[in-house]
């Protein structure tokens, strides 16, 4: 701003406002930015340093994956204060779209001669039944399908708060889960809903424009960018979200219903965007994992899996952007890295032995996620990178438990 | 009863509206009308049944019965954000802020019915959301500004604000969305005698400034008697007196449910 100052007014006036991230950026020195751009760029560059066929980037898309799951929950739990235990649901609906629209299951369609959209020629030799879309394809079909899902969960759930919404979410979570778990013996149409725990394996490899061939077998990398750029997106919709009247009429909501709806936000359509948003980001992280585990297994999707990102999203500080993204990549590494390899490997054991100690810490994996929460709770109930209102919330006890149905019915 | 109210140019009129909860007979068959740009009041003692009557009025609660037609429309039953966007706002018993948000913020989802900016384009922001989006800000800050909010607490969380600050943002909040008729539902509960006295002259100019009609839930007689027009006394969810003030202020029936019949303090 000081800079503007010694313009001419008229000229001034006819400067368009810049937007305050962009101001901001002008205020602060380059030096406090430094940390930011160093993250941005070693997570950028980080696969150029590792092999193509590396355990640990393996590890990183994964985690990168579950961001975008746990950014969908924080708009459902984090914005709109809605306490969803079944977001695993959301997951196993996005695989559900990769498992089928881009592998032979549906292998009699087109008198057996498959339906490809937008896929490359290798794909039609190696798989020549079924139903093969783009993947950019799948991920709008995921899209579809989950919102609508979302949003269809969302309707019970409108007059109820707090805990009853959990439970609700919980069954919903449960029932799709079972579904795809025991989805060979669920047939629709002479096809079954999935293999259950054979999985439906191959599925195509992800197949972009402009981008070179994706072969999960030989490199990872690009598999890495591509759920990066997702996060780019999903993190640009989630800022946005936040900062706009739909953003605002959430917070309401959370805050006091009652006072909400008395100056005019829509409460079923206002919540029931909550919903579809968060689940639609479910979706597309399912879709991408399916595609990227080259497999949909009917035993992924288990309600353990809804803690861990409900967790990732706690940890890091509910309604905090940033908060959720770290959240959610330390507790991914922490189940794919520091339970497996460190509390499990041989020192550990042995350590464990020495005091008569007989378990593998693989074996009570929810064991420590639950006190890692237990110690968050305990110390830093807010989550790690804490948002403004939150922050609030818990220290000042603020905000309103009334529901406008109790009145109305 | 005085029949004066029930004239053609009503802004609202209830039409014999009853509320029941369970076995309680909270608002008993309330005929009720409010000429355009007046200023109307509630009274009554605690208990009769008076914001049981905001709630049906502004949707938050169904009626049991009867009418409620406002601008010519029936409102009967609608939901609450239907009947705000309609131009019917209000203020709370207790205040109701929403705490963690700014005072421009609250003022901002105030105007919530009258913006359009949908799913996608808050995501997108295309130019006319961001125009929206500025527009809102601003007359967020304008409005809070005619309350008579001191700019430094404009963007102070709401929590934060003292208790004069956050009836006055929450009287903004409701002006935000251009009503027609403004419920106030006891605005001056904890204020001095200087603060009350200021409302009131406040309530005076929205109604010559800005042309509002003002409906007021008010224990202050002081108050009641300095700024309405028209006044109607419930008890016991009936109503048992209707004029104006001087009219009510001798009235019999009123001064018995005020004060009991052998002179108990109430």
């Amino acid at each position: 701003m000081s800079r503007l100052r010694a313009v001419p007014s008229a000229v001034r006036q006819k400067l368009r406002p810049l937007p305050a991230a962009v101001l901001s950026l002008r205020q602060k020195r380059f030096g406090e930015y430094l940390p930011a751009v160093i993250a941005v760029v070693a997570v950028t560059l980080f696969p150029i340093f590792r092999p193509p066929l590396d355990g640990l980037m393996d590890d990183a898309i994964l985690a990168l994956a579950f961001v975008v799951m746990a950014l969908g929950l924080n708009i459902v739990v984090g914005f709109a204060g809605l306490l969803d235990l079944g977001y695993v649901a959301f997951y196993a609906f996005g695989s559900l779209m990769g498992g089928w629209l881009a592998s032979d299951h549906f292998s009699k369609i087109n008198e057996g001669k498959g339906v490809f959209v937008y896929v490359n020629d290798f794909v039609k030799e190696t798989s020549p039944q079924g139903i093969h879309l783009n993947f950019l394809l799948i991920v709008i079909a995921a899209i579809a399908i989950t919102a609508t899902a979302g949003a269809i969960i969302g309707l019970p759930t409108l007059r109820l708060r707090g805990d009853y919404i959990a439970i609700v979410t919980l069954a919903f979570g449960e029932i799709i889960g079972r579904f795809v778990a025991n989805g060979d013996s669920v047939k629709i149409g002479g096809y079954a809903l999935s293999n259950g725990r054979q999985s439906i394996s191959p599925l195509d490899q992800l197949d972009l424009p402009l981008v070179p061939e994706f072969d999960s077998a030989t490199n990872l990398r690009p598999y890495y960018w591509c759920v990066l750029a997702m996060i780019l997106v999903v993190l640009f919709v989630n800022f946005r979200l936040r900062d706009s009247r739909l953003g605002r009429a959430w917070v309401a909501l959370r805050e006091d219903e009652v006072a909400a709806v008395s100056m005019g936000v829509p409460l079923v359509r206002v919540k029931l965007m909550a919903y579809a948003v968060g689940a639609a980001f479910g979706g597309i992280a399912g879709a991408f994992l399916g595609v990227y585990v080259n497999a949909l297994n009917g035993n992924t999707f288990q309600f353990g899996v809804s803690i861990v990102i409900l967790a990732m999203v706690i940890l890091g500080g509910l309604g905090s952007i940033w908060g959720v993204v770290i959240g959610a990549v330390l507790l991914s590494f922490v189940n794919t890295r520091l339970i497996p390899d460190v509390l499990s490997g041989e020192g550990f054991q042995s350590f464990l032995g020495g005091l008569g100690l007989d378990f593998t810490f693989s074996e009570v994996a929810f064991g420590i996620f639950g006190f890692i929460l237990l110690v968050m709770m305990v110390l830093r109930p807010e989550g790690l990178l804490p948002e403004r209102r939150r922050k609030l919330e818990l220290a000042e006890g603020v905000g309103a438990e009334e529901s406008v149905f109790e009145g109305r019915s | 009863m005085s029949d004066q109210a029930a004239n053609g140019s009503a802004l609202l009129a209830a039409d014999h509206i009853y509320k029941i909860f369970g076995g309680l007979v909270a608002v008993d068959g309330v005929d009720f009308s409010i000429p355009t740009k007046s200023i109307v009041s509630i009274i009554g003692p605690n208990g009769a049944g008076k914001t049981t009557f905001f709630n049906m009025l502004t949707g938050l609660y169904k009626p049991s019965g009867g009418r409620i037609i406002f601008g010519g429309q029936d409102i009967t039953g609608r939901r609450p954000d239907k009947i705000m966007a309609l131009g019917v706002a209000r203020t709370f018993q207790n205040i109701r802020l929403f705490s963690t948000m700014t005072a421009v913020e609250n003022v901002m989802v105030g105007q919530h019915a009258r913006m359009k900016a949908g799913l996608f384009g808050s995501i997108l922001r295309p130019p006319g959301v961001r125009k929206e989006e500025r527009q809102v800000r601003e007359k967020a800050r304008e409005i809070l500004d005619y309350v008579g909010l001191r700019k430094s607490e404009f963007d102070q969380i709401s929590v934060n604000l003292a208790y004069g600050d956050q009836r006055r943002v929450e009287i903004a909040r409701a002006l935000a969305s251009d009503p027609s008729l403004l419920l106030l539902d006891e605005p001056t509960a904890g204020m001095n005698p200087n603060e009350s006295a200021r409302l009131t002259e406040f309530m005076g100019k929205l109604r010559d400034e800005q042309g509002m009609t003002i409906l007021l839930i008010e224990h202050d007689m002081k108050v009641v008697m300095g700024v309405s027009e028209h006044i109607t006394v419930l008890d016991h969810g009936e109503k048992i007196a209707e004029g104006k003030p001087q009219e009510i202020r001798d009235d019999d029936r009123v001064i018995e449910a005020y004060l009991g019949t052998k002179g108990a303090t109430g």
